[in-house]
């Protein structure tokens, strides 16, 4: 039989195909296990430096990612918050939060302080209108800033629209308006949940 | 097929956006900025060499019946493992181009380039015109989106630095100050407005090399198999 007529057969075309699955996937598991040590590195880090954002610089002296509790919300949701402490002293809360916004849900990373005041607030996640409602991210505008220093107690949690102190953006209320409500239901959450946030291990 | 032919081919007489019409989804996803399209088109020149270079080193075994299967499983690969190595050891790049890469895949302009010219070409003629038909992608890419960018936001390349380093930072332009932006042209319909206008340019210079008597050459795009 010559190569012509063997190439032309069923079983050489299947034989080609399963050659080159197996070439492929070999070379895909190999990548695998040669990228996921530094990936996983990287995400870490990543992690940590996006959690490092909403809490002042020399704030705390621990790793944010080591200490975590689980508390669970009013609607039973299991929340992750990550503590920053100092010298051992617990010092604040950082978890992550969300609402719905004008095209889907808007995902805020809050620090807060043990007494209530927030430290830090970044949009992590959101489909906001281009232009328009992604004013609320930290690369756009300083609009997020807003937010540090207020306390439940010391700030009216609306837009000024609504009556309230932080400013909406022209053409776009909803946006705002959702991460003013999710950052103050942060609050309320860490005023809720004061003795399960800081419990000690 | 002279070097010189397959240059021509991919920036202009056979660009993929231009005069195939293929890769639509990148070329309408993410040219709402200059820097977007330019990060999309470099990391889709970047496979394209790459995966011509493996069709073309194949081709001689592979069979016509079972061509599709294998080319699109190299590619996948290859995509897949310029995705991972980015996430591991260029994260900072990762963060900027993660969204593109695994989107390559999609793009029929790759497949169609190794269905095209690289299952009939030589190794290194097929790296060229991977390279150029890459680059002649990029150009357009990057086109659009400055038109987007411009009528859209009144910059140009901002956030370059992001993807092209600290050193490019230079490139980011406020070209209208204090412009309040035209939503539509980074919306969607901006994409196809666009579009359609470097169409009808590329069109119009034909038109007028035609009527002043120079020849366009024509090379049919599809796999003669």
């Amino acid at each position: 039989m010559n190569v012509a007529t063997l190439r032309e057969g069923i079983s050489y075309q299947g034989g080609l195909l399963a050659l080159f699955s197996t070439v492929t996937a070999a070379a895909l598991v190999i990548a695998a296990v040669y990228t996921s040590p530094a990936i996983h590195v990287a995400e870490q880090h990543d992690l940590e430096t996006s959690l490092a954002q909403v809490l002042p610089q020399g704030y705390n002296d621990n790793n944010l990612l080591q200490d975590v509790v689980h508390v669970k919300d009013a609607d039973g949701v299991d929340v992750e918050v990550h503590r920053a402490s100092k010298a051992g002293a617990l010092k604040a809360a950082v978890f992550t939060t969300s609402s719905s916004g004008y095209a889907g849900p808007i995902v805020i990373l809050v620090g807060i302080s043990r007494d209530g005041v927030v430290q830090g607030v970044r949009v992590l996640r959101h489909n906001e209108t281009p232009g328009l409602g992604d004013k609320i991210d930290e690369a756009k505008t300083n609009w997020i800033h807003a937010f540090e220093g207020k306390a439940l107690a010391t700030a009216k949690w609306l837009v000024k629209k609504d009556g309230g102190d932080f400013d909406q953006f022209a053409g776009a209320t909803i946006t705002p308006r959702a991460v003013v409500k999710a950052v103050k239901e942060a609050l309320e959450f860490h005023q809720a949940h004061l003795d399960a946030i800081y419990a000690s291990k | 097929m002279k070097a010189r032919e397959i240059i021509r081919n991919g920036l202009w007489d056979q660009n993929v956006v231009l005069a195939q019409i293929l890769g639509m989804c990148p070329t309408m996803a993410l040219t709402s900025s200059a820097s977007n399209g330019l990060g999309m088109g470099l990391a889709t020149t970047a496979v394209l060499v790459v995966s011509n270079m493996a069709v073309s080193s194949v081709r001689k075994v592979v069979t016509e019946q079972v061509r599709i299967p294998v080319f699109i499983a190299i590619i996948a690969t290859i995509v897949t493992l310029v995705d991972m190595s980015l996430n591991a050891w260029m994260h900072e790049l990762y963060k900027v181009l993660g969204l593109y890469i695994a989107l390559i895949v999609a793009n029929c302009a790759i497949l169609g380039r190794a269905e095209a010219f690289a299952c009939k070409n030589g190794v290194v003629d097929s790296a060229l015109d991977g390279l150029f038909m890459g680059l002649g992608f990029t150009a357009v890419l990057t086109t659009i989106g400055i038109v987007r960018e411009v009528v859209g936001s009144g910059t140009v390349f901002s956030q370059a630095s992001l993807l092209l380093g600290p050193h490019f930072a230079f490139l980011e332009t406020t070209v209208i100050p204090g412009y309040g932006g035209t939503l539509m042209m980074i919306l969607p319909p901006g994409g196809f407005l666009t579009l359609g206008l470097l169409l009808a340019v590329k069109k119009r210079i034909e038109i007028r090399q035609r009527n002043a008597g120079v020849a366009v050459v024509s090379v049919p795009s599809h796999c003669g198999a």
